[in-house]
C-alpha cells in the first residue's frame, strides 16, 4: 500500500511539473498568447453584450437604410438600418456558444467512447468503430436539415447536431492514445491490482491522454464554429431572429456590391476569432509536445 | 508474413466491412428522408387530388414503408437511383452523371492548385525554419485555413470579379477564365493544410543524416530537396489526400452555391430543400460510397506507411 502511495504521490508530482513546463512553454510563444488574449476579450465582450452593445438589437431606422460606418455607427449599418457593430456582438455571442457548447457535448461523447473502444479492444472495439465509420459516410447536411425538418428550427438542437458530428474525430483520436496508453506498464499495473476497468479508465488513461485531448478541443472550437457559419451561410443554421457570424456573412454576400463593409465586418470578427483559436490550438500543441494525429 | 500480403489482406478486410457500412447508410437514409414531414408534391399550387394519387402511385410513394424500401433496394442493385421527384422526366442518374463530371474537375482543379501551391510553400519554409521565409508563408497558411470559403469566394468575387473586373464572378466553362476563382476558393483552405503539412515533413526529413551527407557533399540545395528530401517529407501529405477528398466534396456545396456551378454539392443542396427524395437518396448513396472508397484509401496509405498501425489492423479486427 504504501508503495502505490508513493508511486501515486510521484505520478503526481511528475504531473505538477509536466503542466508547470508546458505552461512556461507556452508563455514564450508569442503567437499563443496573443491568440489566448484576443479570445478572452471576445468572450468577454460575448458576456457584456447586453449591456455594452452601443443600439438595442431590434433597433431599426428605416429611414437611414445601409450606411457606410461613421461616428455614430462605428461599422456602418444594414439595409434596414440596423446598427452592424451590434449585431455583430449579439452574431458574436451565438457563434462562440455553438462553438463552446457543441465542442463540450462532441468532448463528452468522443473521449467516453473512444476511451471505452480502445480499452476494451477486440470484437467490441471493432463494432463500435465501424459505428463510428458509418457516422463518419452519412453526409452530416441530411442529418442536420432532416433533424430541422423535423423539430424545428432550435438553436439546442444545432448545439447537439453539431456536436453529435464532430464526436467522431475525438473517439478516433482517443481510441489511438488509449491503444497505446493500455500497453504501457502502469496500466499494467493497475490491471494486476485488480482495479474494475472503468476506474482504470477514468483514473488512469484519460488524465495521462489529457494533453491531445485539450489540444484537439482548442482546434474543435474553430471547425464547429466555421461548421455553424457554413449551415447558417447555406440557410440551415440559425435563423431570424437570432444572429450569427455566419449568417451576418451570408446577408452581406448578398449585397457587397453596393455595401461591402456588410461582408467585410463580420468576416473580420469570424476569421480573427478562428485565427486565436488557432493559433492558440496550436500553441498548446507544442507545448504539451503532442504530435500531430493523421491529419 | 511479408508486408505485400499484409496489407493486401487488410484492404480485404476493409473492403469487406466497407460493405455493411454502406448498406446501412442507404438503409438509415431512406427511413430519415421518408420520416421528414412534408412530400414532394405539398407545394403551394393546389394540385388535384386525382393527379396527386397519380403520381404518388408512379413515384411508388403509395406503397407501405417497407415495400418502398425494397423496391429502392431492389432498384438499386440494377445501378438505377430512380426517377427526380422535382424535374419529372429526368433520372437520378442522368442528373448525377451530369453533374458529376463538373464537380470532379473542379475538384481536380481546386487540389492541384492546392498540391502546388501548398508543397511549395511548406518546403520553401521548411528550408529557412524560424526565419522570416518561414514565418511569412506559414502565417498566410493560417490565414488560409480561418479564412472560409464562404468569406473567400464572396470577397475574390468583389475583388477580382467586381472592383478589377479581371475574371468572370459565375458560371463554369461559359466564359473565358470562370473556373480560376471556384477553384482557388475551393482550393485554398487544402493547400494551407497541405503547406503545413509538408513543412513539417520536410522539417523532420531534414534533419536527418543522410540529409546532412547530401549538403556535405556539396549538392545544391534544390537538387537536395528533389532527389533526397521530397520523397519522405510528402508521406503525410499524401497520408490527407484521402480525407481532403472527402472534404472536397463537402466544399463544393458552398462553392457551387456561391458561383453557380452545375454540380453535384449544387444539385445537392437544391434537393433537400425541394425534399426530392429520390435525388437526396441517390446522392447521400453516391457520396457516401465516395467517401468510404477514399477513407479506405487513406487507412490502406497510413497502414502501409506505419508500420505501428498496420500492426493492429492484424486478423481483420
Amino acid at each position: 500500500m504504501n508503495s502505490e502511495q508513493m508511486a501515486l504521490l510521484m505520478e503526481a508530482e511528475d504531473g505538477a511539473s509536466l503542466w508547470h513546463d508546458a505552461w512556461l512553454r507556452l508563455k514564450k510563444n508569442r503567437a499563443a498568447v496573443t491568440g489566448g488574449v484576443v479570445l478572452a476579450i471576445m468572450v468577454v465582450l460575448a458576456i457584456l453584450t447586453p449591456w455594452i452593445a452601443p443600439y438595442g438589437y431590434e433597433a431599426q431606422n428605416l429611414d437611414l437604410g445601409a450606411t457606410s460606418p461613421s461616428a455614430a455607427h462605428w461599422l456602418g449599418t444594414d439595409i434596414f438600418g440596423r446598427d452592424l457593430l451590434t449585431q455583430i456582438l449579439y452574431g458574436g455571442r451565438i457563434s462562440l456558444a455553438v462553438g463552446f457548447i457543441a465542442t463540450a457535448v462532441a468532448l463528452v461523447i468522443g473521449v467516453t467512447w473512444g476511451a471505452v473502444a480502445g480499452y476494451v479492444g477486440g470484437r467490441i472495439d471493432s463494432v463500435m468503430m465501424r459505428f463510428v465509420d458509418i457516422l463518419y459516410a452519412l453526409p452530416f447536411m441530411i442529418f442536420i436539415i432532416l433533424l430541422m425538418v423535423v423539430f424545428g428550427r432550435n438553436i439546442l438542437l444545432l448545439f447537439l447536431a453539431i456536436g453529435a458530428v464532430e464526436w467522431l474525430t475525438m473517439a478516433r483520436i482517443m481510441r489511438t492514445q488509449v491503444q497505446s496508453l493500455r500497453q504501457q506498464e502502469f496500466v499494467e499495473a493497475a490491471v494486476s491490482l485488480g482495479l474494475p476497468p472503468s476506474a482504470i479508465i477514468f483514473k488512469h488513461i484519460i488524465p495521462n491522454a489529457l494533453g491531445p485531448i485539450i489540444v484537439y478541443t482548442t482546434l474543435t472550437i474553430p471547425s464547429v464554429m466555421l461548421l455553424e457559419a457554413f449551415l447558417s451561410f447555406l440557410g440551415l443554421g440559425i435563423q431570424p431572429p437570432q444572429t450569427s457570424w455566419g449568417l451576418l456573412i451570408s446577408y452581406g454576400a448578398e449585397t457587397m456590391e453596393e455595401y461591402p463593409w456588410l461582408l467585410i465586418f463580420p468576416g473580420l470578427a469570424l476569421t480573427i476569432t478562428l485565427f486565436s483559436l488557432n493559433f492558440l490550438g496550436d500553441g498548446l500543441r507544442d507545448a504539451l509536445d503532442v504530435r500531430g494525429s493523421k491529419d | 508474413m511479408g508486408r505485400q500480403t499484409e496489407v493486401l489482406k487488410f484492404i480485404f478486410w476493409r473492403l469487406l466491412q466497407a460493405i455493411p457500412v454502406i448498406f446501412v447508410v442507404i438503409t438509415a437514409t431512406f427511413f430519415l428522408v421518408r420520416s421528414a414531414p412534408g412530400g414532394p408534391f405539398d407545394s403551394e399550387k393546389a394540385v388535384l387530388p386525382e393527379v396527386k394519387r397519380a403520381l404518388e402511385a408512379q413515384y411508388k410513394l403509395d406503397l407501405p414503408l417497407h415495400e418502398q424500401y425494397i423496391a429502392y433496394l431492389g432498384d438499386l442493385s440494377n445501378g438505377d437511383l430512380g426517377p427526380s421527384f422535382k424535374y419529372p422526366g429526368r433520372s437520378v442518374n442522368e442528373i448525377l452523371g451530369s453533374g458529376l463530371p463538373v464537380t470532379a474537375e473542379l475538384g481536380l482543379y481546386a487540389l492541384s492548385f492546392a498540391l502546388l501551391i501548398g508543397v511549395l510553400a511548406g518546403v520553401f519554409a521548411a528550408l529557412r525554419p524560424n526565419t522570416r521565409q518561414d514565418y511569412i508563408p506559414m502565417g498566410m497558411a493560417m490565414i488560409g485555413i480561418c479564412m472560409p470559403s464562404f468569406l473567400l469566394g464572396p470577397l475574390l468575387v468583389l475583388i477580382f470579379g467586381i472592383y478589377l473586373d479581371w475574371l468572370p464572378i459565375a458560371g463554369w466553362g461559359d466564359l473565358p477564365g470562370d473556373k480560376i476563382l471556384p477553384s482557388i476558393t475551393l482550393g485554398s483552405a487544402y493547400a494551407a493544410y497541405i503547406a503545413r503539412l509538408s513543412r513539417a515533413g520536410m522539417l523532420e526529413i531534414l534533419s536527418q543524416d543522410y540529409i546532412r551527407t547530401a549538403r556535405a557533399k556539396g549538392l545544391p540545395e534544390w537538387r537536395m530537396v528533389i532527389q533526397h528530401a521530397l520523397r519522405g517529407g510528402l508521406i503525410p501529405v499524401i497520408a490527407f489526400l484521402g480525407p481532403a477528398f472527402a472534404g472536397l466534396l463537402a466544399g463544393s456545396f458552398v462553392v457551387e452555391t456561391i458561383f453557380q456551378i452545375p454540380g453535384l454539392g449544387r444539385f445537392y443542396v437544391q434537393a433537400a430543400f425541394n425534399r426530392d427524395y429520390t435525388m437526396i437518396l441517390g446522392t447521400t448513396v453516391f457520396l457516401s460510397t465516395l467517401i468510404v472508397f477514399f477513407n479506405l484509401i487513406s487507412d490502406v496509405i497510413a497502414a502501409w506507411l506505419n508500420p505501428r498501425l498496420r500492426a493492429q489492423f492484424k486478423g481483420g479486427a
